[in-house]
């Protein structure tokens, strides 16, 4: 999985990595490497072993298992001044002011208090939250306090920002923002790692993808390559209800509101056409519609499902 | 360690700030208050219900001339041995037998003293003549002894130094300095119990662990209170001297601590910093486990009751120096802070004191790392090093 990474310089990586609570593996035997400088996604179903993986990888809990190693130290926390997260379950201090929180949040990861507030005014003022500087947190609304703790996670200027769940919560102008953030951030060769079920801020963000399923990667690499696991889909719709054509369609091809749906032929559309031609079948409309990321997770999700119904993930 | 020190510092800065900004620390520093401001507005009334109106009566149905020299008498012994030292008296009417007296409902009185001061009879239930019988004895024989007995003036023979009294003094100095720690600490660390809560329900807790050692969170939590309970004691010491000095009676003598004033204030300081944060540490670590303020409320009453025990084990060997109780009080780290203020009063040797500050120090980093390990095991749910990892430092921040 790691081969095509082997040369890259690695802000993250992890071999073997497995986590269990009690009798049930969260993530069982995972690999991973994450380029420097890439935007990475780490794609999966609920309860996949998404955050689970990220808290192992961040050194907030400690593996049972495997080598993990956060911009290229072993010790996951002492790279902490460099790294951003934000967690899946969002948390500020209800009675701080909003400066005063991502200031607070620099701090930690060992930015001054001075420094920081003035970043912090900065930032706010940068993203439209001009108004809600001096304001408590438990006047912000969720959308603003949400970007409030994501200004807080890029506030001491990291090398690596690690986002779990972004997007859940935020309307759809919101994500918008925050995918203009993290665009932002990753030209400034910021290496962005975020977790999410949502496919579509992958498809259009990352260059590589990890889909987790069962506590296990089922894919690893780029998004064209998931896309490329399943075949193109072809829909033709002929004037011509009958004929000799129609045993040039593949087997997989279906009928479905007068149109046929069928997968794209191995030796390509040439053949087919030619016979459709010959045939006289009347091509009113033929498209070949390449499979996106969304179809390609299911497809994966769901192969994985049917293999751990099959017991072949059984121990 | 300098990260740890510096991550504590961040998290201590922002709760102290949270804390003492607040509009209810104005209550906090006022809530001690009231309890004196409320003794000094009905200490009198208090003093008079519970050493006069609560003493037993003893009716006198004595002839009239023994009841007047035994009234004379009680008036003697009272002055001399305080006001209640000795049952009060009644004149009770002498046409009727004791016993019907005391069957009235309006009687009023405990026991009855007939007869005469030569053949005394108490009448009463068994229990009140118990203990009434002792006393009432005492009065009747000073009565007859004052008529035979002269009083032989003492002469006086003052010296500058009495080894016996200062010991007992400075015995008395080292209660209320116990009493004083005792008290800041029953009130202040308690509060520790519930200082995780926030953050667990707030979900900050996976900021702050993704971000700097959970010691630093446990440590700067812990100074925080820490520093929020010197203000309080500055404010309450403050008002209490300016009290004192207010009402300092010019003729009391106060004994000088056996390692002198000075020792003996830093000492109470870092005493009372030693109690704070070992009992601090031990409800931080316990607190830590609860995950809703529900639990840490549930938790309240046993914690108080655990310190208790602690100060009445560390009184209990004030009273018996040099025993094993004593030694025992001083090395039980909970309770050393209590028996070592308390020698520090009475003993002039500073060495054990640097010791034994020492020794609570490690207990206090020993009670840290467990809570650490406690709450990273239960909490965070994170695996590991277990009991063998205790002086280790987590893997995610290197060996």
């Amino acid at each position: 999985m790691t081969g095509n990474s082997t040369n890259m310089i690695l802000a993250v990586e992890a071999h073997g990595l497995v986590k269990t609570f009690g009798a049930f593996r969260a993530v069982d035997g995972i690999d991973i490497a994450v380029p420097t400088g890439a935007i990475y996604g780490i794609l999966g179903p609920n309860g996949a072993g998404k955050t689970t993986l990220l808290r192992t990888l961040l050194g907030i809990i400690d593996p049972d298992e495997g080598h993990r190693s956060l911009l290229g130290q072993d010790a996951p926390l002492r790279m902490a001044a460099q790294v951003g997260y934000l967690p899946e379950e969002r948390g500020l201090y209800p009675s701080m002011k909003a400066y005063d929180a991502i200031a607070f949040m620099g701090a930690l990861r060992g930015l001054p208090l001075k420094t920081g507030r003035e970043r912090a005014r900065a930032l706010m003022t940068t993203h439209g939250l001009a108004d809600a500087i001096d304001k408590p947190v438990r006047q912000l609304s969720k959308g603003m306090a949400q970007t409030v703790q994501l200004l807080g996670t890029i506030v001491h200027g990291p090398r690596l920002i690690v986002l779990d769940e972004p997007f859940s919560g935020l309307d759809a102008f919101n994500q918008g923002r925050l995918e203009a953030l993290i665009r932002e951030q990753a030209r400034s060769g910021v290496t962005i790692l975020f977790s999410t079920h949502v496919i579509a801020h992958a498809e259009r963000l990352c260059e590589r993808v990890a889909i987790v399923a069962g506590g296990r990667i089922r894919f690893e690499g780029t998004v064209a390559a998931a896309r490329d696991r399943l075949r193109p889909q072809v829909r033709l719709r002929t004037r011509a209800i009958d004929g000799g054509w129609r045993r040039a369609l593949p087997q997989d091809a279906v009928a479905e509101g007068g149109a046929w749906h069928f997968g794209l032929p191995a030796l390509g559309i040439e053949p087919l056409l030619r016979a459709l031609l010959d045939g006289h079948a009347g091509i009113e409309s033929l498209s070949i519609e390449r499979p996106g990321l969304h179809d390609a997770f299911v497809a994966i999700v769901g192969e994985a499902a049917a293999r751990q119904m099959d017991g072949e993930d059984a121990r | 360690m300098s990260e740890i020190m510096r991550a504590a510092y961040v998290i201590a800065r922002r709760d102290f700030s949270a804390v003492v900004f607040s509009k209810t620390f104005f209550f906090f520093l006022l809530g001690p208050l009231f309890p004196i401001l409320i003794g000094m507005a009905f200490g009198g009334l208090g003093e008079k219900i519970s050493t006069t109106d609560l003493r037993p009566i003893v009716g006198i149905a004595l002839p009239a001339a023994d009841a007047a020299r035994i009234e004379r008498t009680h008036a003697i012994l009272t002055e001399r041995m305080g006001p209640q030292a000795l049952p009060r008296l009644r004149r009770v009417a002498t046409d009727e037998t004791p016993a019907a007296l005391l069957a009235r409902t309006d009687s009023g009185v405990a026991a009855i003293l007939s007869g005469s001061i030569d053949r005394p009879r108490l009448t009463g239930k068994a229990a009140d003549i118990d203990r009434l019988e002792g006393d009432v004895s005492l009065l009747v024989s000073a009565t007859n002894a004052t008529e035979s007995l002269r009083m032989i003036p003492v002469e006086r023979h003052e010296v500058a130094t009495s080894r016996g009294a200062q010991a007992q003094a400075q015995m008395l100095l080292g209660r209320v300095a116990q009493v004083v720690i005792f008290f800041l600490t029953l009130i202040l660390a308690g509060m520790v119990l519930s200082n995780l809560v926030e953050e667990k329900t707030n979900k900050i807790i996976e900021i702050l662990a993704a971000a700097v050692p959970i010691d630093a969170i446990f440590l700067g939590k812990l100074l925080a209170m820490l520093a929020m309970s010197f203000v309080g004691i500055l404010f309450w010491g403050g008002s209490a001297l300016a009290i004192f000095l207010a009402t300092r009676d010019p003729a009391t003598i106060i004994a000088t601590p056996a390692v002198g004033w000075t020792a003996f204030i830093a000492l109470g300081v870092a005493y009372f910093t030693m109690a704070y944060t070992l009992l601090g540490s031990l409800f931080l670590g316990i607190g830590a486990q609860a995950a809703t303020v529900r639990e840490v409320q549930t938790l309240n009453m046993p914690v108080t009751m655990a310190q208790m025990l602690i100060f009445f084990f560390a009184s209990y060997a004030v009273d018996h120096q040099g025993s094993a109780a004593d030694v025992a009080a001083m090395i039980f780290p909970w309770s050393s802070p209590f028996a070592m203020i308390a020698h520090a009063a009475y003993d002039d040797a500073i060495w054990p004191h640097l010791l034994a500050l020492l020794w609570q120090a490690i207990f206090v980093a020993v009670i840290i790392r467990v809570g650490v390990l406690l709450f990273r095991r239960h909490v965070l749910k994170s695996g590991g090093a277990g009991w063998r990892g205790l002086f280790r430092r987590r893997s995610a921040w290197g060996a």
